[in-house]
């Protein structure tokens, strides 16, 4: 087990995330993040706070809960659902960020595409991830990467966030 | 968990999370899109050998918001009123491939029956059957007294439920007292004593003949129907005496504190057990039941058939 993003690190990370979601997209009253449960919700939070004191305007701050449109729910026991919350502003015609800790194999984006596809149709959609650890099975990829972190298909990336664990840090470990 | 047959099968943890689930799937029902495609290419088969109109229903939406391909069979219309045995209705339901069956039976034990043996693989969901337990309409009731006076709390330690009426003959009561008092709500059972089972002295609930003296202590008043279909006796002098006793009235009404609530699992006989304009009250949530009741059997498939499908032959 190995520390790949240490508490430091995670912060530099998600204030240049902040920036660069920013920064590309010059009408910032028109941005709307949402955080997949649970590790992305708490992400999404904090990178909407730093984006804010930037911007000096509120950015509106969601969650998007996948587990229903998930093409693997068959081949694990069931999963709890989590909530959703859209903020007021909704996401028809914003430009929509959706942001998660770990961006792996594609199908929780792809399942996060569906789910907001049932809400609205946003302008576009951005992916922000605290971590890329690649291992891809379909044709996604992250706008916004924390770290990208080459690994290999045995080992797993765990992320740790204050909110939940009580301590922020992304380790790797041998299953 | 594989079926859902009886309360008495689910643990506390297991209970909230049902609830849980129904919380966050009843936003799917108010949102704009219906349908969620989680249960897509799975059969559910309603098989109801009793009538029903709310359960059947209500199972009918849950699924096909999931997107699942339902099976609609009722005793009426189908080789059952020919005289086909649970077996080989079974083994047919088997053979066309069904994931899951909701079975609604005159029989007490008819669900169990269905998932002890080996003629079908699927989940058995026990919507009703005779006399024994009605989980699903439990689950929804417990659903609704969280929403209306759970203040937040995953359970419903400190709720004070009076269930009254035909206690004898009712699943519901069974299915209720189970669960509520898993969930920490004490339970009252009110009733004339023909209309108490026998044992009941055993279940963990307070027992009263007087109807008036409780509604003072109560937060939830649930009224059974009187079910004169399964009556083969008669239990008491007359419908009039029976309403006047046990029936609950706007005088009645006033007896209770004003954030109480009435319940009623439907369809309700107006007049005796329910006066009509109490089952229209304002305090009345006998409608808003019903809508609860899909998004609960939305969480209880979900719960059973969205996970892992297991091994053939396993419980």
């Amino acid at each position: 087990m190995s520390v790949a993003l240490s508490a430091p690190d995670i912060s530099r990370a998600l204030i240049r995330i902040s920036h660069e979601i920013l920064e590309a997209n010059p009408s910032t009253h028109q941005i709307t993040l949402l955080g997949i449960p649970t590790r992305g919700a708490h992400l999404a939070l904090r990178i909407a706070a730093t984006m804010s004191q930037i911007v000096e305007h509120e950015i509106p701050v969601g969650m998007l809960d996948i587990t229903m449109h998930r093409d693997d729910l068959r081949m694990r026991p069931p999963r709890p659902i989590m909530p959703t919350s859209i903020p007021n502003t909704g996401i028809e015609g914003r430009e929509v960020v959706l942001i998660d800790d770990v961006l792996f194999s594609g199908r929780t984006i792809r399942a996060a595409l569906d789910a907001l596809g049932e809400i609205g149709r946003p302008h576009t959609v951005q992916l922000a991830v605290l971590v890329d650890r690649g291992h891809r099975e379909l044709p996604i990829r992250a706008d916004f990467v924390g770290k990208n972190l080459p690994t290999s298909i045995a080992q797993s990336v765990k992320v740790q966030l204050t909110e939940i664990d009580g301590v922020d840090e992304v380790l790797i470990e041998a299953i | 968990m594989r079926h859902l047959l009886s309360i008495s099968d689910l643990s506390k943890a297991q209970a909230i999370s049902i609830l849980d689930t129904a919380t966050e799937l009843a936003r799917v029902s108010d949102g704009a899109v219906k349908k969620l495609p989680t249960l897509r290419g799975r059969t559910i088969v309603n098989l109801f050998a009793e009538d029903s109109t709310r359960t059947r229903i209500s199972f009918e939406a849950a699924a096909k918001r999931l997107s699942a391909d339902v099976i609609n069979f009722s005793a009426k219309g189908s080789s059952l009123s020919k005289g086909e045995s649970l077996k080989d209705t079974a083994l047919t339901l088997q053979a066309m491939g069904a994931d899951a069956v909701v079975i609604r039976h005159s029989a007490s034990g008819a669900p169990q029956r269905l998932a002890d043996s080996e003629w079908m693989l699927g989940s058995v969901i026990n919507a009703g059957d005779g006399t024994h337990e009605h989980p699903s309409q439990a689950l929804l009731d417990a659903f609704t007294i969280r929403k209306h006076l759970g203040k937040g709390s995953p359970d419903l330690v400190g709720i004070r439920v009076a269930i009254v009426g035909d206690v004898l003959h009712s699943r519901v009561a069974r299915s209720n007292v189970l669960l509520l008092t898993l969930l920490g709500a004490s339970v009252t059972l009110v009733a004339p004593p023909t209309l108490l089972p026998v044992g009941v002295e055993s279940w963990p609930v307070k027992i009263s003949y007087n109807l008036d003296s409780v509604l003072t202590t109560v937060d939830v008043v649930m009224m059974l129907r009187v079910q004169q279909e399964r009556m083969s006796d008669l239990f008491f002098p007359s419908a009039r005496e029976y309403s006047r006793y046990f029936g609950l009235n706007a005088d009645r009404l006033k007896l209770m504190s004003p954030d109480s609530i009435v319940m009623h699992p439907g369809p309700m006989n107006r007049g005796l057990e329910i006066a009509a304009e109490v089952a229209d009250s304002a305090r009345s949530v006998i409608v808003e039941q019903v809508a609860n009741g899909v998004s609960v059997r939305m969480a209880i498939l979900y719960v059973l058939l969205a996970g892992q499908p297991l091994e053939a032959g396993s419980k």
